[in-house]
């Protein structure tokens, strides 16, 4: 792994442009310390990209690198403190402070794996059937929450995974639904999603896979409804629903026909075109 | 004395300088200022409290007794916003004579034109007075309740018609916009509104200075600035009274920050729940654009500025800044970790200044009476004035101004009159929900940001209520917890779960289940909350568990180790007896008794049966004797 991480931080893309245009273009990269390990990343880089980056682990559940950081799991945080701080520590989450020059981070002190154990077995009690929770919980030396455990339990820790992935896809069919405790992942009034297309992205980015669906050359049910699937003309497969096929063509300006072969078919066309052209030659 | 003339027309300096002098003698009449040639005006309260104690129709009656009278033209009766003492409403002043008259209904306007205007007899039944303890009898600003007060974000609520923009321009409206307009730099405004002291009025106690600063500094060609009025504490009426009473302050104020800034666009944010400030506020704004002080080129400075409201959807959090900020983007509103901070990444990731309603009222008195003037007010790191909403067990319920340093005692027994019914002063509860609990004990302390801090509660928005005696603590913190798991956004684990487990506990305590390690639990718990937490609703849910248990931390020892509520609140712990003297056998408690567990013959005396009781007080409440017993 490389010691430099990208530039990707809590800022959005605005804020990274900003700065390019402040350091002239040119990126500055900043040295901070991680558990007194010396890391080197981009300026714009999160305290955790520089953690992944020289190989130390924070836990996570509700970060995804395709997605903006969200810092609603509370698992990453850490301690920062700089030289000028005069030995002021606080508590940030890793997964959006910005590494900065100067920054002293402890991923481990005793503060945050106090505080991780809290986050910990506040989710095992919502969540005490969850392998991922469970697993995560006795790395930390927690074998049953010491709350009362939730009389409804469940596997979503209401990560945000999967409602941030359909809206960064343009879809935005689910959401979270109602406040505090009563709080659940839910399509709009709980009926069959209009505006799913049935893509599947969230039952895959989330972690603790409680999002059910069935999908077979048939075809695919998911948040209650049915989706038809588009078959390859080529090898007959089964790979994507006829709404992917039309939200995609809506949106890259393709024809809707480039959708019906799949991937792999799609792939061995062009090798042959490929093949044919240098034959040809 | 003529009609007014609306502003109709854009005004230019000299207009608007002719507009400040014409009526600037009234206002400083109904002010209670020195003034001369003030023509006689009856102030009518149209807060909201007064407005629901019908105080319209007393402002109706007033006119037509007036017209009654013969005195239609020169007698004016003035809807004025909020009066402060909602206890006593509705209010009606009679100026310049200083006469408050309270609790007037439709026969006490007949009688206020007909013996203090017709015969020039002040009419001693309605008036409000107050017998202060050396036997001086106290009356109108005299009382302790006005006297005590010092008023500048509220400088003009219940002075002026808030829907009469020259009333507002004749108060030095838009003095200190023109200012910073034509005479000061925006480095200057931001140095005197860092020098004045002026912190956050939302809570938090930042810089407000710091924050003009940041966001000026911020790079960026588009910039906002907005209001945070989602009041949401129960029991909190400040920013509600502010923008119905004063709206063009809170206009001023932004516009003179949109100057400074660079921002040309503002957003004020009001909670649903408000219908009246909306409705004020849109009517100020459109006078203020139809004047020429909103728009493009504001007195032909070339600044341009306007505002728009945005209605909450009543959502609690959303009076969480990076809350409130996605809900004006249309998003649902849940909290962001700061940093970025608004001043950088704030409404659709631009710049954005963000401070609550009364922060705003107080910005253009600081520029115009100077930044000592306001710093020489309150303590040593909180300068100037809070308001306060005086809730629960006291006799003057209602909103007061009072500089930053004074003691609870003062606020509870001067301002407030005392502890009604008899009862003492037990505790008071500061900051709403998200605050803590101040023992009588501490009534002395001067209050601040940071005593409050100390104290283990918060300042927060300006919610005050006063506990007495027969408050149960931890029935209390139950309380506000409740709210608060309820109104959690639930993003992050620790508010969503964490704070559902300790109203677990506490309704455990409450019910006599508990055992004495939940208390530990609780505390543990509580703390962590507080530090893990997102945003400032999560950090700040534990404060009013945290602070009782840190100050009556008997009560709740009294609850798991004997199965008592001290207070007599918590009906799960009370024993029901029937007091045999008292009772008279009517078998009305027989009768609402849902588990059958009382007997007894008619006129003759009924027993409980402890076996049957489920403690839900039914008998207590229905027995005209007094004889059912609870401890």
């Amino acid at each position: 792994m490389s010691g430099v991480a990208p530039a990707r931080g809590g800022q959005g893309r605005d804020d990274r442009e900003r700065a390019a245009i402040r350091t002239g273009g040119k990126e500055t990269m900043v040295t901070l310390t991680i558990d007194g390990r010396v890391a080197k990343v981009r300026e714009g880089a999160t305290v955790l990209d520089a953690a992944r980056a020289i190989g130390v682990r924070i836990p996570t559940l509700c970060q995804h690198e395709a997605l903006e950081p969200w810092g609603g799991c509370r698992l990453c945080l850490v301690d920062v403190t700089k030289k000028e701080w005069s030995g002021w520590e606080k508590m940030v989450v890793s997964c959006m402070f910005p590494a900065e020059e100067g920054l002293a981070v402890s991923t481990a002190s005793e503060r945050v794996v106090a505080t991780r154990k809290v986050v910990l077995d506040l989710l095992l009690a919502r969540c005490p059937e969850a392998p991922l929770v469970q697993s995560l919980a006795r790395e930390y030396g927690i074998e049953r929450t010491s709350y009362q455990e939730n009389p409804e339990p469940t596997d979503c820790v209401l990560c945000g995974l999967c409602t941030r992935v359909c809206d960064q896809i343009g879809v935005s069919a689910i959401s979270t639904v109602n406040r505090g405790a009563g709080k659940e992942v839910a399509p709009p009034f709980h009926e069959a999603p209009p505006d799913c297309i049935g893509c599947l992205a969230c039952a895959e980015i989330c972690p603790t896979d409680c999002i059910p669906y069935e999908t077979s050359d048939l075809g695919r049910t998911i948040w209650g409804r049915r989706f038809e699937m588009v078959r390859c003309p080529h090898c007959g497969r089964a790979h994507i629903t006829k709404e992917q096929a039309t939200f995609y063509a809506g949106r890259g300006g393709v024809p809707e026909s480039y959708f019906l072969a799949c991937d792999a078919c799609k792939r061995k066309q062009m090798a042959k075109t490929f093949t044919s052209l240098a034959v040809a030659r | 004395m003529g009609e007014i003339a609306p502003a109709a027309a854009p005004l230019d300096r000299t207009a608007l300088a002719e507009l400040r002098l014409r009526l600037a003698e009234n206002l400083r009449a109904r002010a209670g200022e020195p003034a001369t040639g003030a023509p006689r005006e009856l102030l009518v309260c149209a807060g909201g409290a007064c407005i629901s104690c019908h105080s319209l129709a007393v402002a109706d009656e007033l006119e037509s007794a007036l017209a009654a009278s013969g005195r239609a033209g020169r007698v004016r009766v003035v809807r004025v916003g909020c009066m402060g003492l909602c206890e006593a409403g509705p209010l009606v002043v009679v100026s310049p004579d200083g006469v408050y008259y309270q609790k007037v209904d439709r026969e006490g306007a007949r009688r206020i034109v007909a013996e203090h205007l017709g015969a020039g007899q002040v009419v001693r039944e309605l008036e409000l007075a107050w017998d202060a303890p050396d036997g001086r009898r106290l009356a109108g600003r005299e009382v302790p309740f006005f006297a005590q007060q010092v008023k500048i974000a509220l400088r003009n609520c219940g002075v002026i018609d808030p829907a009469a923009i020259e009333e507002y321009v004749a108060r030095d409206g838009y003095l200190a916009l023109e200012k910073s307009l034509f005479e000061l730099s925006a480095d200057d405004v931001i140095a005197d509104i860092k020098s004045s002291g002026l912190r956050g009025r939302g809570g938090a106690g930042f810089p407000s200075g710091m924050k003009w600063q940041f966001v000026r500094e911020a790079p960026g060609d588009e910039k906002f600035v907005v209001c945070n009025g989602d009041e949401g504490d129960p029991g909190a009426f400040m920013d509600r009274s502010l923008l119905e009473g004063d709206p063009h302050s809170i206009i001023e104020g932004m516009a003179i920050a949109g100057r400074v800034t660079g921002a040309s666009r503002g957003f004020v944010y009001v909670r649903a729940e408000y219908p009246l400030a909306i409705e004020r506020l849109g009517n100020a704004l459109a006078a203020a654009r139809r004047a020429g002080l909103l728009g493009e080129d504001i007195l032909g400075s070339g600044f341009g500025f306007d505002i728009e409201i945005r209605i909450g959807a009543g959502a609690f959090v959303c009076g969480e800044e990076t809350a409130l900020l996605r809900s004006i983007e249309g998003k649902r509103g849940t909290p962001q970790p700061r940093p970025p901070f608004p001043a950088q990444h704030g409404l659709w990731g631009k710049p954005t200044l963000i401070n609550n309603v009364e922060t705003w009222a107080s910005v253009a008195p600081i520029l115009l009476r100077g930044p000592k003037w306001f710093a020489a007010i309150g303590t040593g790191r909180s300068k100037g004035t809070k308001v306060f909403a005086l809730a629960g067990a006291i006799r003057n319920t209602g909103l007061v101004e009072v500089p930053m340093g004074i003691s609870l005692r003062t606020i509870v027994e001067e301002i407030g009159g005392g502890i009604p019914n008899g009862r003492s002063f037990k505790a008071a509860q500061s900051g709403g929900p998200s605050g803590g609990c101040i023992p009588a004990a501490a009534a002395d302390v001067a209050i601040d940001y940071e005593s409050l801090q100390e104290l283990g509660s918060i300042m927060g928005s300006g919610g005050l209520i006063i506990l007495d005696d027969r408050t149960c603590m931890v029935e209390l913190a139950r309380f506000f917890l409740e709210f608060l798991v309820e109104e959690s956004c639930g993003k992050c684990p620790p508010c969503r779960i964490g704070t559902r487990v300790m109203l677990n506990l506490l309704e455990r305590i409450t019910k006599g289940e508990a055992v004495p390690a939940d208390l530990d639990t609780l505390e543990a718990l509580g703390r962590h909350i507080q530090h893990t937490s997102l945003c400032d609703l999560g950090q700040t849910a534990p404060n009013a568990v945290l602070s009782t248990l840190r100050h009556f931390r008997a009560e709740y020892d009294a609850h798991v180790l004997e199965g008592r509520c001290p207070a007599g609140q918590c009906k799960a712990l009370l024993t029901y007896t029937i007091v045999a003297e008292a009772c008279s056998g009517c078998a009305l408690c027989a009768k609402a008794c849902p588990s059958g567990g009382i007997t007894g013959e008619i006129k003759h005396l009924h027993v409980i049966d402890q076996e049957l009781c489920i403690h839900c007080g039914a008998c207590l409440s229905v027995c005209p004797t007094d004889a059912v017993d609870a401890v």
